[in-house]
Order: structure tokens, then C-alpha cells, then sequence
């Protein structure tokens, strides 16, 4: 049945469509599951690795230090946010257990230090200007990994930390029955692998980056050589670029599987899921979540790498670069498009 | 106790007293409104239904906007009110993309403002301005938990509806039909 309400309300970013979130949330979640990625990625690494092994610096040390960095950036956005910012300081008041916001900053606390002891592990080898001009960081890196509990530790600690994280920012939204795109436990997993994929292209990117072409034991150091060799006791094999690259081939596959799953589930719920479901299908945002999300960030770097992988192309900074993108993208439309969506879109009754 | 507003939407013309007396109350900003009139036309012709609905907060029992409320701001009062606590609020909106009915707006001061239901004048025996002044009487205060109040009488004896109960937040603004 036809119908039309008309309202005397235009509060601003309430009408006509809610927009209360602008871009500082979108890139606070990107830079919240990269981080997450980087501490997972992080603990594994230095789980597995030997003391003192140069290849161990990427992932549990300059990984750490730029994820230091971005989830400095990531509060500013969050920081920017708010609309009452003199009153940040009531978050660290109370603790409310059903406010995924109130976990969030209490997880956000112990980021930081999860974060800085997994850096300080490798240091030395890192930044060996910086070891030479305050010896103590040599000090603290031989004080750590001489003790194998406390290295144990802080790897454990920064893979749950991390896990804690990512699926948190995914929770944040989710939690929102208001909005029914984002009404689905979903959005948890789908933002850590989303997280995890991001890390693993920026790790790969710094890896490229910060070291001389004949030291680069490309990006096979990273997850998975750890992973096989801490389940098989298989030694460092520092010519497996291609293992790697099928990690981060497992996070898309992972992260397509579980967006398609997300869409299934709206499509085939209510009628309200299914309308919220239609903006990314059909709606206006389809283009941008089919092109950017899908195609550039996960199908692109997918058939990219599993060439790399095939050897018929050279391996390139080009699809870390997409999944950075399409992980950005990814947030952004999440979260407009969400806010879009809205049960009163739906005609009830008769 | 557990405050309710019951609306008449028979006898609702939608003037906008009720909103015009909510902003001078409560001082709200030019440009915002914590009620707000809307026309709800269903059908085609010539079968056409038409409701009027004086709207705003529902005041619910399983309030979304608390629960995601990071820092307590956002909680219920004694009646089952929701309020605000201003300098509790740190602005994060939240609570804004967590109500289905879209009640709440950021004040120009960057606190969460909406509907309190005058609680100032309810705790002084008073009525809300926006039921006080309504000249059709078509709106209703009290509480439901009292069985001779007149909100009770009514929801007793009218057929009534609320708004989005699909939601589970359970509203506790009804409308009279």
C-alpha cells in the first residue's frame, strides 16, 4: 500500500538522511583493523621467531612502531569526532558493558603497551642508529628475549589484543539496531580479516620499502612461514615469497567469503535487511562497493598475486596498494550507506 | 511508576503548539526541534487514510541509545524517562545512529539533546509544556502503572498503536486510532 509521511523535523545531520558520522569514523575503523591486523600478525611472528633474527624486525618492530603511529592517527579522527570533546575524560569514568564504545577504549588502553613491548623485542636490529644512541633499548631487547615466558607474553597478548580489536570495531557498528545493514554479527569478523588483509599489504609494503634489494627476503616472512613453522617445525625458508603472498590471498578469500555471507544474510532476512542489503546491490552505493570493495580491493589483488604466485608477473607494490584502498573503501561505505538505512523505509501493514 | 504520553491522533490537527511550546520551554536552537509534527497518508484514491502524529522521544523500555551510551550519559530515570546527563555526554552519536526513531540531534553546544518528557515540570506536578498547551486536548501524561490515571483509561478502552514496536525497543509514546 502507497504511502507518504511528511515531517516538520529537518535537524541537522538527522534529515533527511541520517549523516551524524562523517569521514573521521570510516578512517578511525580502517586504521583500528590495520592495527589489529599489525598486533596479530605481530604476536605470531614473534612467537615463532628466533632471538635476534633479522627477518623477525618487520613484523614484530617496525609493524608495531607504524601501527603505534597510525592508531595515534586513528584517535585524532576519533578525537575529531566528537561533538563534546572537553568531556572526552568521562569515557575512562565508567565502564558500561553493554556499549561497544566503552570496550573499545578500554582496549584502545592496552593497544599502546601490547603494542611498544613487541616493538622494543627487535629494536635494535630495526633502527641500529637509535640502539647506539640509547643503549638501553639493547638492554631491554636482550632483557625480553633472554626470558621466553615474557616473550610468550607479549606475543600472545598482541594476537588477543588484537583479535579483541578488530572485531570490536566491526561490534561498534553492529551493535546499532537502528540501522539494519549493520544489524549482523558479521560485521566483527568481516572487519578483522578486512584488518588483517590491510596489515598484511601494509607490512608487505614496508618490507619492500625499508630494506636494500638483496636483503629482501620478500614477503614470504611474514604470517604464514611463521605459522608452518611453528605447527611443522619447519626451519626459516627465506625464498618463500610466494607462501606469504597465498596468506594474504587466504585474508581476501577469507574476507570475500565473509562479505558475501554478510549480503546472503540481508538479502534472505527481513524486509528491511533486504532493502539495506539493496544499497549496496542496486542502490547508490553499488557501484562504489562493487568497484572499489570487490573489484579493486579483493578480486584485483587477488588475480594479481596468485600470478605473482604463477611467476607469469613481476612482484609489485601494486596490490598492497589495492588492498590498502579497498579496505578504506570498504569502511566508508559501510558506515554511510548504514546510516542510510533505516526501518522506516519499509511500508507496515495494511 | 512509568511515565507514558498517550496521543489522540482523532483529534490531532497538527498546529504545532506542541512544538512551538516544547522550543520555548526548553530553549531549543533555532533550526532544531526535540518534537515534531508528521502526516502519515496511506492508500490510494479515493480510499485514502490520513494520521497526524504529534512525535518525539518514545522513552523506551529497552532504549538502544542507553545501552551503546559509552559513558552513562544516556540512562533512565525514575518513570522510565530517558534523559541526557550534559556533562556526561561526550558527543561520540552513537546514541543518534542507535535510535530507529531518529529523536536525537547534537546540540549547537555538542552535547545529545531530545525529548525529556519536562521531566523539570513533571517532578513540579506540572504536565509537559507540549500536553499543556495542546488546544484540541488531544495529547495525554501519567502513569500507566497507576490503573485510575487517565493514560491507563485510555489505553484501556481505545485501540492504539506505537511507533516502529517491530524494532523490540518497546515505545512508550501510543497513539489512539
Amino acid at each position: 500500500m502507497p504511502l507518504e509521511l511528511t515531517t516538520t523535523r529537518h535537524n541537522p545531520g538527522i534529515d533527511p538522511l541520517l549523516h551524524a558520522w562523517g569521514w573521521e569514523i570510516p578512517v578511525y575503523l580502517f586504521i583500528g583493523g590495520l592495527v589489529a591486523g599489525l598486533m596479530i600478525i605481530a604476536g605470531v611472528r614473534l612467537l615463532v621467531a628466533k632471538p635476534r633474527e633479522r627477518q623477525a624486525m618487520v613484523c614484530c618492530t617496525l609493524g608495531p612502531l607504524v601501527g603505534l603511529a597510525l592508531l595515534s592517527l586513528g584517535m585524532l579522527a576519533l578525537f575529531m569526532d566528537l561533538s563534546h570533546k572537553l568531556y572526552v575524560w568521562r569515557l575512562y569514568l565508567s565502564f558500561e558493558p553493554t556499549a561497544p564504545m566503552s570496550w573499545g577504549s578500554y582496549i584502545l588502553l592496552l593497544v599502546y603497551p601490547a603494542l611498544l613491548a613487541n616493538a622494543l623485542t627487535h629494536l635494535p636490529e630495526a633502527i641500529p642508529s637509535l640502539a647506539k644512541r640509547f643503549p638501553v633499548l639493547l638492554t631491554i631487547s636482550d632483557y625480553i628475549l633472554a626470558r621466553q615466558r615474557m616473550v610468550i607474553s607479549i606475543g600472545v597478548s598482541n594476537m588477543l589484543i588484537g583479535v579483541a580489536l578488530g572485531v570490536y570495531t566491526g561490534v561498534l557498528i553492529s551493535g546499532l539496531p537502528a540501522r539494519p545493514l549493520w544489524n549482523t554479527s558479521l560485521l566483527g569478523p568481516l572487519f578483522l580479516f578486512s584488518g588483517l588483509s590491510t596489515a598484511a599489504a601494509l607490512l608487505h609494503a614496508i618490507l619492500v620499502i625499508s630494506m636494500k634489494e638483496e636483503d629482501r627476503p620478500a614477503f614470504a616472512d611474514i604470517l604464514l612461514t611463521s605459522l608452518a613453522r611453528w605447527s611443522q617445525g619447519r626451519g626459516p625458508d627465506t625464498s618463500i615469497a610466494p607462501i606469504l603472498t597465498r596468506a594474504d590471498n587466504s585474508f581476501l578469500t577469507i574476507e570475500l567469503g565473509l562479505l558475501m555471507l554478510f549480503l546472503i544474510g540481508l538479502v534472505t532476512s527481513t524486509e528491511v535487511n533486504a532493502q539495506a542489503a539493496a544499497l549496496l546491490l542496486t542502490g547508490a552505493y553499488a557501484a562504489p562497493f562493487w568497484v572499489l570493495v570487490i573489484g579493486i580491493g579483493i578480486i584485483t589483488p587477488l588475480i594479481l598475486q596468485f600470478l605473482e604466485l604463477q611467476n607469469r608477473i613481476r612482484h609489485t607494490l601494486a596490490p598492497a596498494v589495492l588492498v590498502l584502498v579497498g579496505g578504506l573503501a570498504l569502511r566508508f561505505i559501510l558506515v554511510f550507506a548504514g546510516q542510510e538505512s533505516h526501518w522506516l523505509r519499509v511500508v507496515a501493514g495494511p | 511508576m512509568r511515565y507514558v504520553m498517550v496521543i489522540d491522533t482523532k483529534r490531532c490537527v497538527g498546529c504545532m503548539d506542541c512544538v512551538v511550546a516544547c522550543k520555548t520551554e526548553n530553549n531549543v536552537p533555532e533550526g532544531y526541534n526535540r518534537d515534531w509534527i508528521t502526516e502519515e497518508v496511506r492508500g490510494k484514491n479515493p480510499t485514502l487514510q490520513m494520521e497526524i502524529r504529534s512525535e518525539r522521544c518514545n522513552h523506551c523500555d529497552r532504549p538502544p541509545c542507553v545501552y551503546c551510551c559509552p559513558t552513562g550519559a544516556s540512562h533512565i530515570h525514575e518513570g522510565g524517562v530517558v534523559l541526557v546527563t550534559h556533562e556526561k555526554c561526550i558527543g561520540c552519536k552513537a546514541c543518534i545512529a542507535a535510535c530507529p526513531y531518529d529523536a536525537r540531534f547534537v546540540h549547537p553546544e555538542g552535547y545529545i539533546d531530545k525529548c525529556t518528557f519536562c521531566i523539570h515540570r513533571v517532578e513540579q506536578g506540572l504536565k509537559p509544556a507540549c500536553v499543556s498547551v495542546c488546544p484540541t486536548h488531544c495529547m495525554h501524561f501519567g502513569d500507566l502503572e497507576d490503573p485510575q490515571s487517565e493514560v491507563a483509561r485510555l489505553l484501556s478502552s481505545r485501540a492504539h498503536h506505537s511507533l516502529l514496536p517491530q524494532t523490540g525497543c518497546q515505545p512508550h509514546v501510543f497513539y489512539l486510532t
